[in-house]
């Protein structure tokens, strides 16, 4: 009796909304993901328009100074935790079940719970600008004392970004427990798709450092209502602890996003290279050793607080070395490339793009992690250059090369590759035309988070601002080209990769069906 | 013509590959008008010893770059263009090299290791601010700044000249709009001034771009930095630490005068002073 109720649950199919809210399959949750991070990314990027649109020229246009901190503090929370981790979570539920031969998630029941702890966060932090005084000026680092002053949009901030560790975490040991034990017979963990050890690595990652943002930002909760002074010098504490917490988290979330999409262009490449990933084992340690290393560099985010200069002699020592690994990483993916038989799809030209600027924005990360460099450039545009090469041309087109690569095994249809390839062009350009100018800003001393700016600066923020609009619209094409694939694309064909060799492209149908691998394969 | 700007625009500065530069120009080339204009590239002139040598470190470290570039992106391309499919060329199945990947590994520790040396000898320089001739502590409020002469027993605020109107746009930006105060920080040409940076309400950040010079203020503890002047003249720089609503709008200006100079004003400051009391 207990059997037949068990199989007949495993095989129901709800209709309607109840089919998403109720869902335990790993691939439903995988497309509501990927579609929470689509949505953020609108929102987060409308906000960024709003600021440069303000930065378009001097003087103030559009918006008052307190609504433009509030914008740059949601932008910055919702692009980081509510588009990019969910957009590669999503392509964790998808893929790693499909990628190691097994049927699901470990947890089903969590990974549903992991999914709708974000819409409830997603929606604090967009009604916090709707609450007395609007939503937290502080910007996403949220460092102390400032954060004492705001009005109650900073608690719902404070209660998101708890939500949203929660989420991470249980998604987290779910990722960890399926890769551990659900991989099918003969699957060893060095056999693994490097998408796979990415985030494994990227699991432990969100594991050991969600917690710490979650306790950093508990202490602020209790200085602002429960009359403690952990950052408060007149009551013993100290406001740069609050920075050291932060960035103890900070750091390795920097790599939490860099990870995933690291795995998701290991797969890209060598698909279109017609040709193994070159130094697998080599891809696998310096991953971890990035990793690691993640964790004991936090301190190069404050050279300028006045630290001992000892200490920061060794942050930027240990800053410079996390250069090998990722320099290995990225030799690693040329050498793949090479001698292969390269053809250019959209997948593969945003995996370029992506290997293109990620590694201009490890250039000016190598830029920056030499002390009396960054003292000049810190808290300026030359680090919001970076970190946005980084995080959009890094993960950003990552996940763009993921979801095209990919879609066509989920939804068995194709995309229109002559749209695909304009999205990637009109997307590479305008993403230049506003980040690249920010270097020169940068260098020329205009600091972050102002809503106005000297005469000086007019001509590159004028550039940026066009660009910035570029991009934003032509993200608007990338939605038409998921929709028009989505109801009328063309049939895919079973492997419409040639290079394609993991296990959903090899043992499975196009497209995947509902419950994949109940009888793991064996790979050999 | 696109030749001439690159000229006329970088003279001697090379910081940046000639390919990067025409993509710049390229950009500005998008908006009409802009080309003609007076860009910053780079840093600004530093008018200190220790940001002439950080402004070299930045340039040995980007020449560095620009050859890593150079063979990565090259081979990248390389392979873009000969090794692709509609080429003809078919796929070697190699996947490892030992030897390579010891090359690619090893190397780059020494380029590191070629770059910290230099690297160390700014931020130590950098970070020496024993045996000032003088100190003024710069207090951040929101919003702006407050300095004490500690030597001096000279005191004031410094707050932002710039009309609101100019902000607003009813009436025309001035030269230096937003980066002009009341009551400048005075200081003499070649001395060693020693900045102590400390905050009354929230973190700000004292940050003049030609001094070398950016230290956190925070609330409750005493941070310092330091810049020796080179040349006379106005520097003009701003708050580089979030600190509210007005954060754009504290900006710092030192006026760098000789010796001379300095004597008058701190004689019309402490008559002032005496005045007052």
């Amino acid at each position: 009796m207990e059997a037949v109720h068990e199989h007949d649950h495993s095989h129901d199919h709800p209709s309607g909304i109840m089919r998403w809210v109720k869902t335990t399959n790993h691939k439903d949750i995988g497309t509501m993901y990927l579609w929470f991070s689509f949505a953020m990314f609108m929102v987060g990027g409308v906000m960024a328009l709003i600021l440069r649109a303000e930065l378009f020229q001097p003087g103030l246009q559009v918006v008052e100074p307190e609504f433009f901190n509030q914008m740059t503090t949601l932008h910055g929370l919702i692009m980081v935790f509510g588009a990019i981790m969910p957009a590669f979570v999503g392509f964790a539920n998808w893929q790693i079940p499909m990628m190691i031969g097994a049927p699901d998630m470990a947890f089903p029941r969590l990974n549903n719970w992991s999914f709708w702890l974000l819409p409830p966060a997603a929606t604090l932090l967009v009604l916090s600008m709707f609450v007395p005084g609007g939503a937290a000026g502080v910007g996403w680092t949220m460092y102390a004392p400032l954060t004492v002053q705001q009005g109650m949009g900073m608690d719902l901030l404070i209660f998101a970004v708890h939500i949203l560790g929660m989420s991470s975490i249980l998604g987290s040991i779910n990722i960890i427990t399926t890769i551990l034990n659900m991989r099918a017979p003969g699957m060893t963990m060095m056999k693994m798709p490097l998408f796979v050890w990415t985030w494994l690595i990227t699991a432990y990652l969100l594991v050991a450092a969600m917690p710490v943002l979650a306790g950093a930002v508990t202490m602020t909760l209790t200085d602002r209502h429960f009359g403690t002074n952990f950052f408060n010098a007149a009551g013993g504490g100290d406001p740069v602890l609050f920075q050291h917490i932060f960035w103890f988290f900070g750091h390795p979330e920097v790599y939490i996003i860099a990870i995933p999409a690291f795995g998701v262009v290991s797969q890209v490449i060598p698909a279109f290279s017609r040709k193994p990933l070159f130094g697998y084992a080599s891809m696998v340690y310096a991953t971890a050793s990035i990793a690691i290393l993640s964790f004991l560099v936090w301190a190069h985010h404050m050279y300028t607080v006045g630290m001992p200069v000892e200490a920061q002699l060794y942050y930027m020592f240990a800053t410079m070395l996390i250069a090998v690994p990722t320099g290995v990483k990225v030799f690693n993916w040329v050498a793949t490339m090479w001698r292969g038989s390269l053809t250019f799809e959209t997948p593969m030209l945003f995996a370029l793009g992506f290997l293109f600027l990620f590694t201009i924005g490890g250039f000016t990360g190598l830029v920056l992690s030499l002390t009396p460099v960054d003292v000049q450039l810190h808290d300026t545009y030359y680090v919001v250059a970076h970190f946005h090469y980084v995080m959009v041309a890094g993960a950003l087109f990552s996940a763009f090369a993921g979801v095209y690569f990919w879609l066509p095994k989920w939804i068995g249809k194709m995309y229109d590759e002559t749209l695909g390839k304009w999205h990637f062009w009109l997307s590479i350009i305008f993403f230049n035309v506003t980040f690249f100018v920010q270097h020169f800003l940068g260098l020329a001393g205009m600091p972050r988070r102002i809503p106005d700016y000297s005469l000086q600066f007019t001509d590159f923020n004028m550039i940026s601002s066009i660009g910035a609009f570029g991009f934003g619209l032509s993200q608007l094409l990338f939605l038409y080209i998921l929709i028009k694939a989505i109801r009328s694309g063309e049939k895919a064909p079973e492997k419409p990769w040639e290079g394609a060799d993991t296990l959903e492209w090899t043992h499975l149908p196009t497209p995947a069906p509902y419950h994949s691998f109940e009888t793991p394969p064996t790979v050999k | 013509m696109i030749k001439n700007d690159i000229k006329s625009t970088f003279g001697g500065s090379m910081r940046l590959t000639a390919f990067l530069r025409l993509i710049c120009v390229g950009t500005v080339m998008l908006v009409p008008g802009l080309a003609a204009a007076e860009l910053q590239w780079n840093f600004k002139p530093a008018n200190t010893e220790i940001g002439v040598a950080v402004h070299d470190l930045h340039s040995l470290v980007m020449w560095i770059i620009v050859l890593i570039a150079i063979v990565v992106f090259g081979a990248m391309f390389y392979a873009i263009v000969k090794h692709r499919k509609s080429a003809g060329h078919q796929a070697h199945q190699f996947h490892e090299n030992t030897t390579i990947e010891i090359v690619w590994t090893v190397v780059p520790v020494f380029i590191l290791v070629g770059m910290a040396f230099p690297a160390t000898k700014a931020l130590l320089e950098l970070r020496d601010s024993s045996a000032p001739d003088m100190t003024i502590k710069a207090t951040g409020y929101q919003w702006k700044w407050g300095y004490d002469y500690l030597d001096e027993g000279i005191s004031f605020y410094s707050t932002l000249s710039t009309p609101r109107e100019q902000i607003e746009g009813d009436t025309e930006k001035g030269e230096n709009y937003l980066l002009e105060v009341d009551n400048p920080v005075v200081v003499p040409v070649g001395k060693k001034v020693r900045i102590l940076t400390t905050a009354n309400d929230v973190l700000h950040a004292w940050y003049v771009p030609e001094l070398t010079v950016k230290q956190d203020a925070i609330p409750g503890f005493i941070r310092d930095t330091w810049f020796r002047a080179e040349k006379t003249g106005t520097f003009r720089g701003q708050c580089a630490e979030l600190c509210g609503k007005e954060h754009g709008f504290m900006p710092i200006v030192v006026n760098v005068v000789s010796e001379d100079e300095y004597k008058i004003w701190v004689a019309e400051q402490k008559s002032r002073v005496a005045a007052r009391n």
